[in-house]
């Protein structure tokens, strides 16, 4: 393994891991915050039982996501120097504003958290909002990072390729800026939503508690339905940016190899880089034409317009992108699904066949997410800044790399296997609680 | 020296602020830990108590200072934030599984299962990952002010090269670090012992950490004159600089408040203990940072040299002032929410 593909691997480990626990403590906050509403609204035990579960689960995973997000602000330093360098007073921007946001979200988990008896009951409940706000504001903030790498603006190149006349303004507003931040923060409301959905659903096929359980799993699906129904549309708002703005990544999705007017669109499939052609796959005549740019005969740049070296690994884009979209389409129906028979007023949870298809789809939201940057990041290559910096050239020159990305591999292995134990033991606990 | 005092500076001086206060906060925090993997005699169970009462709702919010020390640096001096990530890439690494198990561990044992092995076990790892942390993060410190991480970055940067342990492992693993490590926990621990003494208010409890105060405070002393001892045989410019003319003032400062806070633990004045605790530590950090200035990374990159453009301090500079006026006010409600429930 070469140094610069550790690095890598390094780099997306340490995302794929925390990009989980990023998602629940922007979501889960909410969740636990409508709970305690709902609780002072009606008085209902079980919603009271429910915000204290919920706030439970949350201080645990929050805990995980803030130091894996600590592992991820130096990591930028320790692989990416090279970017740092030259990329820093660029970004830095939203990343202080994510730093402020973040301390909100601390502080005020802190007095969520401790200050059930300590503070008034609206200075709970608010104290929850700024958490679940702050939390929004902080995956916003960090995604405007990650669009201004894929369409980088504000600057111009100097005779050194270093940046110069930089405006961060103008980098916050990069063209990719608003379509990525929406679909992040969908992201986070529906992979949460749906996870503990199916939680609770699972619970409630096994017959424990279902006063408990009923309520959590129709507040889950408030939270998770909605935005998993809209992520679709707010993916075809990313995919037209992709298009107009990073042709290359645009093919890799599709596995379009040719530059063709009325391109079709791929379902399934393996893009072969050797014979450079996408073998066995379904296409839909026309159909990627009219999705990315909303006319049928519009062209699509293939992957040879460009030299061999200035692509990415096309097989692991389309792959990803596959998976995503999949996934991503089975938990909107099922949302759909449910919010159907939620609408014929039947309740949820006696729909058995609902209860299952939800409990199925529980893991799909987090694992579409991962599939998701795996697609943003992965089909950047090789570059890290679209265009003007490529990988190889951000990365430290320390030799090695594989024992770093050894030793945190298994950290993280160790670490993620504690917490499905620890969620499972809080989980297993509720099926006592009080009806 | 001359270059005067402008925007360079004034974000400098921030960042070092954001350290300070990640000291004094997330510090203590750390040195809860400590007194944790110590806790000795009839009173083991009240001090682990104690201790974790104290630092379950704030030490996350504590925390986010190193992250504001990491992100100032990298937007205010991505040159110096670049240069540190390559030269110290093992001893960050190791401070940062040391914060991952740390964070994880404490929560582990405050929401996983209460039987005993359980809680011994994630108490072991919480307790063990706070003392090798404030090692790491005063090696890494020790090893920017000796001036080595800065002479392997140039060397690298010269493409004059070395092998692999005099660039990437003699800089830090040294005895001046190793001492700036062990002053790091000392300090860290005294002023974990004396918040803990002012937190409770059982007598018994409070006479444990006014003892381990005293103790920690000896263990400074050692570490702060054996690392002195030290820079005067292996980096003589580091301990000319700490007792030459130019800071004397300032190490008398220093002095002053270490007999003040010795004095207020001695006669449990614990209001006053706390002022002077953390003045005394605020004064050992401002002391490395006049030593160095006008350096981020002796003996080559100054403030000046490795500053971000001016639009981008400007901006920052904006930011910083309306972050604190949100930030400054709910610090306050979280210590006060905290502060007034414990009596």
């Amino acid at each position: 393994m070469t140094d610069l593909l550790a690095a890598r691997t390094q780099m997306a480990m340490s995302l794929g891991f925390h990009i989980v626990f990023a998602e629940i403590g922007i979501a889960m906050p909410l969740m636990m915050v409508l709970a305690e509403w709902r609780w002072r609204r009606t008085g209902e035990q079980a919603y009271y039982d429910l915000a204290r579960r919920w706030a439970k689960g949350t201080a645990v995973l929050f805990a995980v996501g803030a130091v894996s997000g600590t592992v991820l602000s130096f990591e930028l330093g320790l692989l990416w120097p090279g970017f740092m360098r030259h990329a820093g007073p660029l970004i830095g921007m939203p990343f202080s504003l994510e730093g402020f946001a973040f301390f909100l979200e601390a502080i005020f988990l802190g007095v969520y958290l401790y200050g059930w008896e300590r503070v008034g009951p609206r200075a709970h409940l608010a104290a929850g909002v700024v958490v679940a706000a702050s939390g929004a504001a902080s995956a916003v903030f960090v995604v405007l990072v990650n669009a201004w790498m894929n369409t980088p603006v504000g600057f111009t190149l100097d005779a050194a390729g270093g940046f110069a006349n930089i405006d961060p303004v103008t980098a916050m507003r990069s063209p990719a800026a608003f379509q990525q931040a929406l679909h992040m923060l969908l992201a986070s409301y529906a992979a949460t939503g749906m996870a503990v959905a199916g939680v609770h659903a699972w619970m409630l096929l096994r017959g424990a508690a279902p006063a408990f359980h009923g309520r959590a799993l129709a507040l889950a699906l408030y939270v998770g339905g909605p935005a998993a129904v809209l992520q679709p549309f707010s993916g075809d708002l990313s995919a037209r940016v992709v298009a107009a703005t990073q042709p290359v990544k645009l093919a890799a999705l599709e596995g379009q190899w040719e530059t063709v007017r009325g391109a079709p669109l791929r379902i399934g499939g393996w893009p072969d880089a050797s014979r450079e052609e996408t073998r066995y796959a379904l296409e839909i005549p026309r159909g990627l034409s009219l999705l990315a740019f909303h006319d049928p005969h519009a062209e699509v740049q293939g992957l040879r317009a460009v030299p061999a070296e200035d692509r990415p690994p096309v097989a692991v884009v389309h792959v990803a992108f596959q998976m995503m979209v999949g996934l991503g389409s089975a938990l909107a129906l099922v949302a759909l699904w449910a919010g159907w028979v939620a609408w014929r007023r039947r309740d949820l949870s006696s729909d058995r066949r609902l209860l299952r298809a939800l409990a199925i789809v529980g893991p799909f939201g987090f694992l579409a997410t991962e599939a998701g940057w795996v697609v943003t990041e992965v089909g950047r290559q090789p570059w890290i800044v679209q265009g003007f910096m490529r990988t190889a050239h951000a990365v430290t020159p320390m030799p090695g790399l594989v024992a770093p990305l050894a030793t945190f591999t298994v950290l993280y292995l160790g670490l993620g296997a504690v917490v499905v134990a620890l969620v499972a033991s809080l989980v297993r606990e509720t099926s006592g609680a009080r009806a | 020296m001359n270059a005067g005092v402008g925007l360079p500076e004034l974000l400098a001086a921030i960042v070092v602020l954001a350290l300070n206060a990640y000291v004094l906060t997330g510090g203590a925090d750390f040195g809860g830990g400590v007194w944790d993997l110590l806790a000795r005699g009839p009173r083991r169970a009240a001090q682990r108590t104690l201790i974790a009462s104290q630092i379950g709702p704030i030490w996350e919010a504590n925390h986010v200072w190193l992250i504001l020390v990491v992100v100032l640096l990298f937007t205010a001096f991505p040159a110096a934030f670049a240069a540190l990530g390559i030269v110290l890439h093992i001893p960050l690494s190791l401070m940062l599984i040391g914060i991952v198990l740390r964070g994880a561990a404490f929560v582990f044992r405050s929401y996983g299962a209460r039987d005993d092995a359980t809680q011994q076990r994630w108490g072991r790892v919480f307790a063990m990952a706070s003392v090798v942390t404030p090692v790491l993060l005063g090696v890494i410190v020790g090893s920017i002010a000796s001036g080595a991480a800065g002479a392997a970055a140039d060397r690298l940067a010269s493409a004059r090269g070395g092998s692999f342990t005099s660039l990437y492992v003699a800089p830090w693993l040294s005895p001046f670090p190793l001492a700036m490590g062990a002053l790091a926990l000392a300090m860290f621990a005294f002023l974990a012992a004396v918040y803990l003494a002012l937190a409770t208010d059982d007598a018994a409890l409070r006479e444990d950490f006014r003892r381990r105060a005293l103790g920690a405070a000896a263990a400074i002393f050692v570490a702060a004159f054996g690392g002195l001892a030290v820079a005067h045989i292996m980096v003589p410019q580091v301990s000319g600089a700490l007792i030459g003319s130019g800071s004397a003032g300032f190490q008398v400062m220093t002095a002053l408040a270490a007999i003040a806070a010795l004095w207020a633990v001695w006669t449990r004045r614990w209001q006053t203990a706390r002022i002077a605790a953390a003045l005394q530590v605020s004064l050992i950090l401002w002391g490395w940072v006049l030593v160095q200035y006008p350096f981020v990374v002796p003996p080559t990159l100054t403030i000046r040299a490795t500053a971000a453009p001016r639009t981008t301090l400007e901006l920052l500079l904006g930011a910083l002032v309306g972050g604190a006026l949100i930030l400054f006010p709910s610090l306050a409600y979280l210590f006060r929410t905290f502060a007034a429930a414990k009596r």
